[in-house]
């Protein structure tokens, strides 16, 4: 089994989630994580998925997820070739004697507190997974008490866009459609 | 120029624009402002009486036109009973649009009377769909679901509109071009494949054609029949691609899979190529997989490229709609041969062998009662092969697919992918609509039969005389097979006593129907004669049949192809082979 990170380009229509999800559900791919949000494009969500798979089963799921008509397109975002971050809130009991300890940790981490009060801090850190992971296991000595967090997002290094270089304008006309025979 | 007019006319005249000639449907009250502009339009709507028989219909309609077809339904359980026939039509790649009524948009959601979510529910087995809660989106919806069941890998698309849509005043704009930044089926194959997959032809000394439904999809036959005697290889046609490639031509090998031919099956497992065009490695065809064709490279044509090494390994992937791809490989094989050519003289040979030895065939009832492959080797004999044959699933689907001979591409139409009882005598109502000049007979088992008859009404009514064969053996026949060879004989709930109740003969007679019976071998000629002349009323032939038939040759669910049994505890006799 290996990780990969997809970034899939969707149109911003209703029940994209559902198509997406439910491709990867029917055919059983194993999902690790997926975020969805806006685009500079109000027309184009972006999907960052976080799949885990039998490397020849990959190709299999970027086929299966491109028959999907509201799927414009997708990359594969390697860790090397991408900036990759998820985020972490996370509740800890804090009391007047650890504060100094917990503040050392959140400095090693450029974690910040965003809500605090007489036994507890919410903290909140972003970055990658093995950065999050150190943090959380940093902050357990002080006891966690809940946790939220989001699916990673990533977005390629490198001054280009991927909505640049797959968004075409092609267009159908009708003429050829309906009853025509498409494919001769 | 747009035009005020309702939603429901909008649907309406974008169907007409969309060039639809004909739609099966039903009426209820979510889809019913639709039906008022229905009365009046060109198109011709065949009023069924069930829903599922409408979404075979169109699915028979479709498959022997090769245009989309057409069904339209209502809400709630008019649409959910829509879903065996999409799911049956997104497996077999048929080009399909459904309309359903939704409830009216703001009861979406609050489990209002017939709601059901049925964008929700096809979504797994529609290529795409659509839920339209404002009219002004109906003409793009209707004009791009006619394009995505139409190009590409056909399919079906679903489109469900909210009652206040289609009442709500709106303006009628067909659009003059689509954009659909997500959907570019590509068509062409690439020239650099093409190269190699003739170069690896040219190698080859033991090449097999190993031909899917994607032939008869692209309307490729000819290319195939071309590039087939070009190459000389041995043919073998899927259960889908019956038609395809003619039966009677000497490279024809047969169909290969669970129930194919020893030729055919054996010629796959003992291959050094396989040039696929157009099938899917579907595991009726390839058994055990891990044992499928072990020696073989494979080249894989399909326009859909999740297809390519979904199931086996494509040495030589090929994306592209397959008359073009064939077209291509012709001029890019002659190159090869100009070069070099393996002899492939004694693969033929040997393959020739096995076909001769290990034939199609049955043994007549000890009893003398009837055969039913007998039945239907004679309705294929007596209608000939530009008659038009649809199966329900089972053992008479798969004696239809052995003794029927098939020459012709679009006479074959049965429910390959999801198995689906009950197919028959609608789909063969859909094929009748689209092919009125042909002989259209559903050869159906008695267990399919009493799941869709009703339609038979719907035929008489509308003057579509159809001829049903019913294959009488008074069981649930292929799952009774298998109770006898893996089940100790136990046959669990396998009886249905058909020839006791109902009275097929009195049955088609009520619903208006032409009802005919036949028991003994010797009337079956007669009975056949007498159901192809009537031409005015669908015909039913109630065919009894022996009971304990069995279909072979069989490669048993799960096991190796290697181990086809021509019959009951026996294989082909290996030894005597030279492969």
């Amino acid at each position: 089994m290996s990780t990969h990170t997809l970034s899939v380009l969707v149109e911003n229509s209703p029940g994209v989630l559902a198509r997406v999800a439910g491709l990867f559900s029917r055919r059983a791919y194993n999902i690790d994580s997926l975020a969805v949000g806006p685009t500079e494009n109000p027309d184009i969500s972006r999907m960052t998925i976080v799949i885990n798979v039998e490397s020849h089963s990959l190709e299999q799921v970027i086929r299966q997820l491109d028959k999907l008509v509201n799927v414009i397109h997708i990359a594969e975002l390697k860790l090397d070739e991408s900036v990759q971050a998820e985020l972490l809130l996370v509740k800890i009991s804090a009391t007047s004697k650890n504060r100094f300890d917990v503040d050392a940790v959140l400095e090693t981490y450029s974690a910040s507190i965003v809500d605090e009060g007489a036994d507890y801090m919410t903290i909140e850190a972003t970055g990658d997974a093995a950065k999050i992971s150190d943090l959380l296991n940093a902050l357990e000595r002080f006891g966690i008490r809940e946790l939220a967090q989001s699916g990673l997002v990533a977005i390629e290094r490198g001054s280009g866009s991927l909505a640049d270089r797959t968004l075409s304008t092609q267009s159908i006309p009708t003429a050829d459609s309906g009853q025509a025979d498409y494919q001769n | 120029m747009s035009k005020k007019m309702s939603g429901a006319s909008s649907l309406v005249q974008s169907l007409e624009s969309a060039g639809v000639d004909v739609m099966f449907g039903l009426p209820g009250g979510a889809i019913l402002p639709a039906y008022d502009p229905i009365f009046d339009s060109k198109i011709r709507h065949i009023l069924v009486r069930h829903e599922q028989g409408a979404g075979h219909a169109a699915t028979g309609y479709a498959q022997v036109t090769g245009r989309v077809g057409v069904c339209i339904a209502t809400s709630g359980p008019g649409a959910t009973n829509l879903v065996t026939p999409l799911a049956d039509a997104a497996m077999d790649s048929v080009p399909l649009v459904a309309i359903t009524g939704q409830v009216p948009s703001v009861a979406i959601g609050t489990d209002a009377f017939q709601e059901a979510d049925i964008r929700g529910i096809t979504m797994p087995f529609t290529k795409h769909n659509y839920l339209i809660t404002d009219p002004k989106d109906i003409p793009r919806a209707i004009a791009e679901a006619f394009y995505i069941a139409g190009s590409g890998r056909p399919g079906p698309v679903l489109v469900d509109i909210a009652k206040d849509a289609l009442q709500k005043e709106t303006d009628f704009v067909y659009p003059k071009e689509l954009s659909l930044p997500g959907y570019h089926p590509q068509l062409e194959p690439e020239n650099q494949f093409i190269k190699d997959a003739a170069a690896l032809i040219a190698q080859s000394s033991k090449p097999v054609f190993y031909v899917g439904g994607g032939v008869i999809k692209s309307n490729a036959s000819k290319e195939l029949m071309q590039l087939a005697e070009l190459v000389g290889a041995p043919v073998v046609t899927t259960l889908m691609a019956l038609g395809s490639f003619p039966d009677s031509h000497p490279q024809h090998l047969g169909m290969p899979g669970m129930h194919g031919t020893v030729a055919a099956v054996t010629s796959l497992q003992k291959a050094d190529l396989l040039i696929t065009l157009g099938a899917r490695f579907d595991d009726r065809v390839t058994g055990k997989l891990s044992t499928f064709a072990v020696n073989a490279k494979v080249i894989h044509a399909d326009i859909d490229p999740a297809e390519i090494g979904k199931n086996r390994f494509a040495d030589v992937p090929i994306v592209g709609d397959l008359k073009r791809t064939i077209a291509a490989l012709i001029p890019a094989v002659k190159a090869e041969f100009a070069k070099n050519k393996a002899d492939l003289t004694p693969w033929i040979a040997s393959m020739n062998k096995l076909r001769a030895t290990y034939p199609l065939g049955y043994e007549l009832p000890k009893d003398g009662s009837l055969s039913p492959q007998y039945v239907i080797e004679r309705i294929s004999a007596l209608t000939g092969p530009e008659g038009i044959y649809v199966a329900g699933v089972g053992q008479h689907q798969m004696w239809a697919s052995q003794f029927v001979k098939y020459e012709n591409p679009r006479t074959w139409l049965n429910s390959g992918g999801l198995g689906t009882m009950g197919y028959a005598v609608p789909a063969a109502m859909g094929a009748k609509v689209g092919a009125p000049d042909a002989t259209v007979w559903a050869i159906d088992g008695d267990g399919c039969f009493q799941m869709t008859n009703q339609e038979l009404v719907t035929c008489a009514l509308n003057n579509i005389p159809i001829k049903v064969a019913i294959i009488n053996n008074e069981s649930l026949g292929m799952v009774r097979q298998w109770q006898t060879l893996f089940y100790e004989g136990r046959y669990s709930n396998t009886s249905l006593d058909s020839k006791r109740v109902p009275d097929f003969v009195k049955l088609a007679e009520a619903m208006g129907c032409v009802g005919l019976s036949c028991e003994r071998p010797e009337d079956v000629d007669a009975i056949i004669k007498q159901a192809n002349a009537i031409n005015d009323q669908p015909v039913v032939v109630d065919f009894r049949v022996f009971r304990d038939a069995m279909v072979w040759p069989m490669v048993a669910a799960g096991t190796s192809n290697d181990d086809i049994m021509i019959a009951r505890e026996l294989a082909p006799d290996w030894d005597s082979q030279e492969l």
